[in-house]
C-alpha cells in the first residue's frame, strides 16, 4: 500500500505538470481548432530562459528566493512573448486556409525553435539547479512525497483556480468562451477576435513556462529536445480528456500521470511512454470524443 | 483631364511615400521586439566548462539580430502584400507568365513532348553512369521517399485521413526483411538454398504484412475523425517503435539488425558499386509500378469513393458508399507501399534500427506530401525529391539545415498553400451531340 501511495503521489505530481502544458493545447484548440505542435517548444524555451536568467542572478549573488521568483517571471514573460510572436508569424496568415496547412506550419515552427536553441545555446544536457526550497514540515512524510512534488501540486492547484476564475468570471474569459463557441457570431457582437486569440496564446504559453520551470526543477536537467516529448504527452492528455475542454485536459493529464507512474512501478519501466499511448487508444475506442469531450453532431 | 490624372498620380505618390514610411516604422518596431525577444537566447549563454556554471554575454549578437530582423520584417511584409494581391493583375504579361504560356504551347507539339520525355527517360535510366556512386545512393534514398510519399498520398491526399504514424509501416517492411534474413537466412544456407532469394520473397511479404498492420490500425480508428485520428496514428507509430526497441532478444533492440545482404543478381555476389546500381534500378522499377498503380487507383471506383469520403463523410455514406470498407482499404493501400519501401531501405543501408522510424520520419513524409501538393502525384514526387535531395546537397550548411528546413516549410505553406504542384481536379466537360460524355450512372 505504501508503494502504491508513493507511486500515486508521484503520478499526481507528474499529472499536474502535464496539466499545465496541456491546458495551452486545449485552449488554443478550443479557439482556433489548431494542434499547436510548437507548444512543447514554448515550454522548453520557458525552462531555458529560467535557467539562463536564474543562472545570471545566482552568480550575481542574489538570495535564492529572489532568483527563483525572477527566473519564473522571466520564463513567463519570454514564453508568452514567443507564443504571441509564433501566432502572429506562422498561424495568423493561415487562419482561413485548410487545417492541414496550419499543422504543417506548426511543425515548421517546432523545428525552427528546437534548432534555434540548439545552435544558440548547446546540444548537451545541462543540469538545472533546484531553486525550489526544501520544506521542513514535510520531513515526516519524506517516503511518500518530496518538497518539489508538493510545491508542484500546490502551484498547479492555485493556477487552476485562477484560470477557472479568469475564464468564468472575467470579461476576457467571456470573450474567449464566445470565440470558442462561434467565431463569426462573437465578431458580430463586438469581440475582437485577433485580440482574443493572441491572449489565448499568451495565457497558454505562460502556463507552459511555469510547467517548464517546475518540471526542470523536478528532473534536474534540461535539453533543447525536452519540449518535443512533453508536448506530445500533453497533447495526448488533452485528447484523452476531450480536446477543447479545459476540465477535460486537467482530468486527462492526471489519468496520464497515474497510468505512467503505476505502469512503470508495477509492470516495466522500459515502456514508460507506451503506457500513455495504450491508454489513449483504449479510451478513444470507448469514447471517440475523449472523456469530457462533447459529442459533436456532424452535419453535411 | 490631364490635371486630374496628375493630381491622382501625386496623391498616389504621396500615399506610397506614407505607406513606405509606415512600413519602415513597422519594421523598426519588429526589430526592437525581436532584439528583446531573442535577448536571453542569443546574447546570454550558459557555460559549464569548469564545473561551475557561469553566464556569458555575447554583445556582438545584438547588431546581427537587429539588422537581420529589420530586413526580414521588411521582406515579410512585402511578401505578404504581394501574396494578397497576387490574383489581382493578369499574370500573362510578365516574363514568367509569357515563358509559362510559351512552354505550354510548345508542349502541345508532339515531337517536343516526346523529345522531352525521351531526354528525361534517358536521364533517369543513365543516372548511375552519369553521376557515380555517391549520387546514386542519395538518389536511391530519395526514390524510397517517393514511394513512401505516394503511399501516404493515398491516405492523406485521397482519403483525407491524417496519418502521423506512417513510419510504423515503413518499419514493418524493413524489419520483415531484417528478421527473415536473421532467422530464415541461416536455415536456407544449411538447406542448400541460395539466400539471395530472400529479398524477392520479402518484397511481397513485407507489403502484405504492412497491409495487415494497416488494417489492424484502422480497426480502432473507424469511429474517429480529424485530430483524434492523427493522434491515434501517432500513438500507434510510437508503440511499434517502442516494441521494436524493447524486444531486444528478437529484434536486436536499440542496436537493430546489421549486415543485411544486398540483393544478389542470379546467385552472383555483386560488389558494392554494382549492387548500388542494381538497387537503383530495382527502386526505379518499383517507383514506376507505384506511380502506375496509384494513378489507376485514383481513377477507379475505390479512388472516387475515397475522394468522396474526404470531401464529406456523411454525404458520402448517404450516397451508399461503405465508409468502414473505405477506411480499411485506405489504410491498407497506403501501408502496402510503405512495407515495400522498407525492404528497399533495409537492403540499401544494410542496417536497420528503431531510430530510423521515429515520429520525425512520419512527419517528413507527410511534409513531402503537403509541400509537394496534397493529392497530386507529380507534386508528391517533386516534394519527396526536394525534401530528400536538398538537405543532402547542402551539407556545408548542415548545422543550419533543420533551421532552413523549418523556415522553408512555413514559407511554402503560407505562400503556396496547395503545394508546389497543386492537384488538378478532374473536370468532366459536357459537349453537346457526343454520347461519350456523362451518360451512364458510373460517374
Amino acid at each position: 500500500m505504501d508503494y502504491f501511495l508513493k507511486l500515486f503521489l508521484s503520478g499526481t505530481a507528474k499529472g499536474s505538470i502535464y496539466a499545465l502544458i496541456s491546458l495551452g493545447y486545449t485552449m488554443v484548440y478550443g479557439i482556433v481548432q489548431l494542434i499547436n505542435f510548437a507548444h512543447g517548444e514554448v515550454y522548453m524555451i520557458g525552462g531555458f530562459t529560467a535557467l539562463i536568467v536564474g543562472g545570471y542572478f545566482f552568480t550575481m549573488g542574489m538570495p535564492i528566493i529572489a532568483v527563483l521568483l525572477l527566473s519564473i517571471i522571466a520564463a513567463v514573460v519570454f514564453a508568452s512573448a514567443y507564443g504571441f510572436t509564433i501566432e502572429r508569424l506562422a498561424y495568423r496568415p493561415l487562419r482561413n486556409k485548410p487545417r492541414l496547412s496550419a499543422l504543417i506550419s506548426a511543425i515548421g515552427i517546432s523545428m525552427i525553435l528546437q534548432n534555434f536553441v540548439l545552435l544558440a545555446q548547446t546540444e548537451k544536457y545541462l543540469s538545472f539547479p533546484s531553486y525550489l526550497p526544501e520544506l521542513s514540515f514535510l520531513a515526516p512524510y519524506r517516503d511518500y512525497i518530496n518538497s518539489t512534488q508538493f510545491i508542484i501540486l500546490v502551484t498547479t492547484a492555485v493556477i487552476m483556480v485562477l484560470l477557472t476564475m479568469l475564464i468564468k468570471l472575467s470579461r476576457v474569459g467571456k470573450a474567449m468562451r464566445a470565440t470558442a463557441q462561434d467565431k463569426d457570431m462573437a465578431q458580430l457582437v463586438g469581440v475582437n477576435i485577433n485580440q482574443v486569440i493572441s491572449i489565448t496564446f499568451i495565457i497558454g504559453s505562460a502556463l507552459a513556462a511555469i510547467g517548464g520551470v517546475l518540471i526542470c526543477s523536478y528532473m534536474g536537467q534540461i535539453n533543447y529536445y525536452i519540449g518535443f516529448v512533453a508536448g506530445i504527452k500533453a497533447f495526448v492528455a488533452a485528447v484523452l480528456g476531450g480536446i477543447g475542454s479545459i476540465p477535460g485536459a486537467v482530468l486527462g493529464s492526471f489519468i496520464l500521470g497515474w497510468t505512467e507512474s503505476l505502469g512503470t512501478g508495477y509492470i516495466s519501466s522500459d515502456y514508460e511512454d507506451a503506457f500513455a499511448f495504450i491508454i489513449l487508444i483504449l479510451i478513444l475506442i470507448l469514447k471517440p470524443d475523449g472523456i469530457l469531450g462533447k459529442n459533436q453532431k456532424q452535419k453535411v | 483631364m490631364v490635371s486630374s490624372v496628375r493630381i491622382k498620380s501625386r496623391r498616389y505618390r504621396e500615399m506610397n511615400r506614407k505607406k513606405f514610411l509606415s512600413d519602415i516604422l513597422g519594421a523598426l518596431a519588429t526589430m526592437v521586439w525581436f532584439v528583446l525577444l531573442l535577448f536571453p537566447m542569443m546574447v546570454m549563454k550558459v557555460n559549464v566548462s569548469t564545473g561551475k556554471a557561469t553566464v556569458d554575454f555575447r554583445w556582438g549578437m545584438i547588431p546581427l539580430v537587429a539588422v537581420g530582423s529589420f530586413i526580414l520584417a521588411f521582406l515579410w511584409k512585402m511578401a505578404l502584400e504581394w501574396n494578397e494581391h497576387r490574383g489581382d493583375t493578369v499574370t500573362k504579361d510578365t516574363a514568367y507568365g509569357k515563358f509559362k504560356s510559351r512552354l505550354s504551347v510548345s508542349f502541345q507539339n508532339k515531337t517536343i513532348r516526346y523529345g522531352a520525355t525521351g531526354v528525361l527517360f534517358i536521364f533517369i535510366i543513365g543516372f548511375p553512369y552519369f553521376f557515380g556512386m555517391y549520387h546514386t545512393n542519395v538518389m536511391i534514398t530519395a526514390l524510397i521517399y517517393v514511394i513512401l510519399g505516394l503511399g501516404l498520398n493515398i491516405v492523406v491526399g485521397l482519403g483525407g485521413l491524417l496519418n502521423l504514424g506512417y513510419a510504423a509501416f515503413f518499419a514493418v517492411g524493413a524489419y520483415t526483411y531484417g528478421l527473415l534474413w536473421k532467422y530464415v537466412g541461416p536455415l536456407m544456407v544449411t538447406a542448400g538454398i541460395d539466400p539471395s532469394w530472400l529479398f524477392w520473397i520479402s518484397l511481397p511479404t513485407a507489403g502484405i504484412l504492412a497491409t495487415i498492420f494497416g488494417i489492424l490500425l484502422s480497426l480502432p480508428v473507424l469511429r474517429l475523425r480529424g485530430d483524434y485520428l492523427a493522434i491515434i496514428t501517432l500513438a500507434f507509430g510510437e508503440i511499434v517503435r517502442m516494441v521494436l526497441q524493447n524486444s531486444g532478444n528478437v529484434t536486436g533492440g536499440a542496436t537493430g539488425i546489421s549486415l543485411i545482404p544486398r540483393p544478389w543478381l542470379l546467385n552472383m555476389h555483386l560488389p558494392p558499386k554494382v549492387a548500388a546500381v542494381y538497387i537503383y534500378y530495382i527502386v526505379l522499377v518499383l517507383v514506376f509500378i507505384t506511380i502506375f498503380v496509384v494513378r489507376r487507383i485514383e481513377d477507379s471506383r475505390v479512388g472516387r469513393a475515397l475522394e468522396a469520403m474526404r470531401e464529406d463523410e456523411i454525404a458520402c455514406e448517404s450516397m451508399g458508399v461503405d465508409l468502414v470498407r473505405n477506411k480499411l482499404s485506405t489504410f491498407a493501400l497506403g501501408a502496402f507501399w510503405a512495407g515495400i519501401a522498407g525492404v528497399v531501405l533495409a537492403t540499401q543501408t544494410t542496417y536497420i534500427n528503431p531510430d530510423s522510424f521515429t515520429l520525425w520520419e512520419s512527419i517528413i513524409i507527410l511534409m513531402a506530401v503537403v509541400i509537394g501538393g496534397t493529392g497530386s502525384i507529380p507534386g508528391v514526387i517533386a516534394g519527396a525529391l526536394l525534401l530528400k535531395l536538398l538537405p543532402e546537397y547542402f551539407r556545408p550548411l548542415a548545422q543550419y539545415r533543420m533551421l532552413i528546413y523549418g523556415t522553408a516549410m512555413i514559407v511554402v505553406i503560407i505562400f503556396k498553400p496547395d503545394g508546389l504542384i497543386p492537384r488538378n481536379r478532374k473536370k468532366y466537360t459536357f459537349t453537346s451531340g457526343s454520347s461519350s460524355g456523362v451518360t451512364k450512372g458510373d460517374l
